[in-house]
Parts: C-alpha cells; structure tokens; sequence
C-alpha cells in the first residue's frame, strides 16, 4: 500500500442503498441502451422525455456553446423548500447526436453551491444490434459534496441515487416506455 | 480480436463476474477509489498480471467497469448502472410483492374481525 491508497479512507461506506459510489475526482457510467442515438440524445436533451426518468422536474438546453442549462424542480420540490433552478450551467459543446459538454452545479445547499460547476461529459457510440452506448463523464475536481450526491451515496430522500439511478430510468425508459423515478420509489 | 456482448441483454454476465471473490475485492478497491491503473490493482493482489488482467476483462464485459485512457495510462472506474439496472427491474418486483402481501394480510386480518 502507497501512501496515496488513505486518501480513501475519509469517503466512509455508504448505507445499504443500493448502489453507491464513494465521492471520487472523476466518475464514469456507461450504459447500453436498445435506441438510436438519435433517441438517447433526445431524451437527453428534451424536457418532454427528461422529465419522465430520474429526478423529479425536468431539464432545458439551449444547445449551443455558450447556451444555458436548467434543471428545473417540480411542484413538490419546490414545496420542500428547494429553488426552481436546482441544476444550473453552460453547454460547452453540443455535437448531437455524439457528445454534449456542460457544466453542471447542483444548486442544493450553501455548501454545495460553493463547491461551484463541475464538468459533465455525454457520449453516445452506435453498436451493432440497434444498441447505443451512453457514457457519462463527470469530472468533480474539488467538488467532493456534489460527487458525494451524483455518486449517489446519500440516502434516497436526500437526492441519494445519483448517475446511476438517472441512466437506469433513461434506459427503461427508452426501452419499455415506462416512467421510472425516484418520484415512483 | 474484438468480441461485442451486449451487457443489456445479459444479466447473468453480471452475476457471473460478481460470483468471483477476486472480482468482488477489485470492485470494492475501486469503490474506495475510483479511476486506477492495472499496476495499482495489481499491486493489491497476490496474483500475476496475467491474473488480474482476466478478472478486469470478465468485469469489464459486464459493464461493472469502464476504462478510459489518460495519457499512456489505461484507468479502471467502477460502473454501479448494471447493478441499479438489476436493482430497478428485480428489487423492486419483490418489494412490491411483499408489500402487497402485507396490504392483503391486513385487509384478510381486519375482515375477520
């Protein structure tokens, strides 16, 4: 063991939700999904199929370098108390259906918003079968809260779920059609 | 020589790499930090190279984890989406069963009474 090898101990286990990730600099998640990557950029993208999968609310993106993000709360999210723009960043490169970069800040608390935009990457490569693959980049230099609740170690009713819980609703949904969210747990 | 499985259609690839105690101390060394090299992982292991190598290519198939390149280094990150995939299509079936067991007990229990 190198000296390095400590620096995890400070990220302590995660509860029983399952599954969870340890606040790390970089995450990544790739999931295969039966759709064009037509389909997954879309659904990426466009509020009327972004509200339908993960959290609660939805997402708008002008898509264009320079063009804004929003992640908007839902009625109910609002009615616990969080604000309307509870994600907020830049597209920094729209190149559809291929690759989407944004920055990405997770509006949550103080201390979270302090931590300031980190760096989300999309890719989506055509396989054979009618499969696309979507991979998803999050670099979280010095954001060790937000990588906390992307990764998704904090409990459910916290936000807990993360990456993972969001890219498993977009698969079911582009594959069955059905609505998969944290709203229906 | 490049094989495609498609981890979507295969959840027994996912059991299968996480049937191995090898495979399962590997994930866990990534849980605790993620994005390592072959010879970080290597090193944790009493095992050849060779060894370690076989075991990242079955998690790799399975989705559990993606590598990605830095420079000259190939780095090994965690991929937690098969697991909540089989979480979200199979814990929940069970859940839901149960607490619909519980709903019937209750109506039976309060009808008899």
């Amino acid at each position: 063991m190198t000296a390095t090898d400590t620096t995890a101990a400070d990220t302590t286990a995660a509860d029983s939700t399952p599954p969870t990730k340890p606040a790390a600099t970089t995450q990544v998640y790739r999931v295969y999904i039966q759709a064009t990557p037509r389909q997954v950029w879309d659904a990426i993208t466009q509020p009327e199929w972004n509200a339908r999968y993960g959290y609660p609310g939805h997402s708008e993106y002008d898509l264009r370098p320079g063009g804004a993000y929003r992640g908007i709360a839902d009625a109910d999210m609002l009615a616990m108390g969080l604000p309307e723009l509870l994600v907020d960043g830049e597209v920094l490169e729209a190149d559809p259906p291929r690759r989407l970069v944004q920055t990405w800040r997770f509006n949550w608390s103080p201390e979270i918003i302090a931590e300031g935009y980190t760096r989300v990457t999309w890719e989506t490569a055509e396989e054979i079968g009618g499969i696309t693959r979507l991979t998803v980049t999050h670099e979280l230099e010095g954001a060790p809260l937000t990588a906390e609740q992307v990764g998704g170690s904090a409990p459910m009713v916290e936000g807990g779920g993360g990456w993972a819980m969001i890219l498993s609703g977009l698969k079911t949904l582009l594959e069955t059609g059905k609505d998969l969210g944290i709203h229906d747990a | 020589m490049v094989t495609y499985h498609h981890p979507m259609t295969d959840d027994d690839r996912v059991f299968k790499a996480l049937a191995d105690p090898t495979r399962r101390f590997l994930l866990d060394r990534l849980f605790e930090r993620d994005g390592r090299t072959l010879t970080e992982l290597e090193s944790v292991l009493d095992m050849t190279r060779f060894g370690v190598m076989k075991h990242l290519r079955v998690l790799e198939e399975a989705n559990l984890i993606v590598t990605r390149r830095s420079g000259r280094e190939k780095l090994h990150f965690l991929n937690p989406v098969p697991i909540r995939l089989i979480h979200d299509r199979w814990i929940d079936k069970f859940t839901e069963r149960r607490i619909a067991a519980l709903t019937d007990l209750k109506r039976e229990l309060e009808d008899r009474s």
